[in-house]
């Protein structure tokens, strides 16, 4: 029993991002898409939750691509994934719970 | 996945996440629509009120000079559409300077037990609000 | 697997329409089902035929037509949000007395009940919103 999480605005802006990794149990998936992949780079403050956090941490590469952040300013312990990937993290995790 | 048959249907847990405030934008009175079409369709459904969604339940909500209708009114009737579980969690209520005593007194009839009155609104901390998400079959964000 | 997909806002303003749009794709081009996307809030205005976007834009109401043409997806306007927001099909814009109708082909108006179906009949019910 896991869920994917998904968020989508940025940390800087918004608590979605905070109270999201607060919410997810261990076993459960992050996944950072459109204004959400800010929270990706490194040496920010939410990097730093992510690399305390319980669950796995994934964002939408086309999403960071679209925003032009390089795959080497993202931080360690996240994996970039694509649409497909989405899809994949979605059909393995029980349900998708949108923090919008 | 909690796939009981019953009735010849498959009952799933549905969870409705309430993270917006009423009234600045209309997410949470389209999810309090939701709500009500979806109790007909005898699913295991309850409510969750983290962060901002925890003002849609606050007592003496009144719109009449900002001509909205205020809609706070209909929590009160989840109970008689057998929508009787609103997990609300206590952190996003203390971080908001609220307690239950600023919340509307929502109750359901139990016809199992003499039709007796209990309480709809189950106070919950972050961690058990965390397992209650983590139990659930479909999620409806809003 | 089965997959329900919710659209909570409308086109060009916000990412949500697209998001779902390539999601959706993905989902299909991995041989998995599509059961309906739900369109819901602002997310009603992505069915109208009448939006005219620049030439150099992306076309997203023509996009979420063409796929449904293709993969035969069931597109779902909300009967209640739409009407809020100006979105009629023939017969709700005759019983409304309206002048007009807009909605775009490929798209159908219906009830809330149907977002409740999709829940239960999807395996996973993935939401795009604000």
């Amino acid at each position: 029993m896991s869920i994917l999480h998904t968020v989508n605005k940025s940390p800087f802006q918004k608590n979605d991002f905070s109270s999201c990794l607060s919410h997810a149990n261990a076993g459960d998936a992050v996944l950072l898409i459109e204004d959400g992949v800010y929270g990706a780079v490194s040496g920010t403050e939410a990097a730093k939750q992510i690399s305390s956090a319980e669950a796995s941490v994934y964002v939408l590469g086309g999403d960071l691509a679209a925003r032009g952040i390089a795959s080497d300013k993202i931080a360690d312990g996240i994996t970039v994934v694509g649409y497909d990937g989405f899809v994949d993290l979605a059909a393995e995790h029980q349900a998708v719970n949108s923090w919008l | 996945m909690s796939e009981d048959m019953e009735e010849g249907g498959t009952v799933k847990k549905f969870m409705y996440m309430n993270r917006k405030a009423p009234y600045g934008t209309i997410y949470a009175l389209e999810a309090l629509e939701v709500v009500l079409i979806g109790a007909a369709f005898d699913q295991d459904v309850s409510l969750a009120f983290i962060d901002d969604g925890v003002f849609q339940l606050t007592k003496d909500q009144n719109t009449d000079d900002i001509g909205i209708k205020n809609f706070s009114p209909a929590f009160r009737a989840l109970g008689d559409y057998d929508v009787t579980k609103l997990y609300v969690e206590k952190e996003s209520l203390a971080e908001r300077g609220l307690t239950q005593d600023d919340l509307m007194d929502l109750v359901w009839e139990d016809e199992d037990d003499d039709w007796a009155e209990k309480p709809s609104i189950i106070m919950v901390s972050r961690d058990e609000m965390k397992k209650v998400l983590g139990d659930q079959d479909v999620i409806m964000s809003f | 697997m089965k997959f329900g997909v919710v659209v909570n806002e409308g086109p060009y303003t916000h990412q949500a329409s697209d998001s779902a749009y390539n999601f959706t794709k993905a989902a299909l081009a991995k041989g998995h089902e599509i059961v309906r996307v739900f369109f819901y809030h602002d997310g009603v205005n992505n069915g109208t035929r009448l939006t005219v976007p620049p030439s150099d834009d992306r076309n997203i109401q023509e996009n979420w037509s063409a796929l449904a043409k293709e993969h035969e997806l069931d597109l779902v306007l909300c009967i209640a949000a739409a009407q809020r927001r100006g979105i009629l099909d023939e017969n709700e814009a005759k019983r409304q007395g309206k002048d007009a109708d807009n909605v775009a082909e490929g798209f159908r108006i219906s009830g809330l009940g149907q977002l409740i179906e999709a829940g239960i009949q999807a395996d996973r019910l993935v939401t795009f919103g604000d």
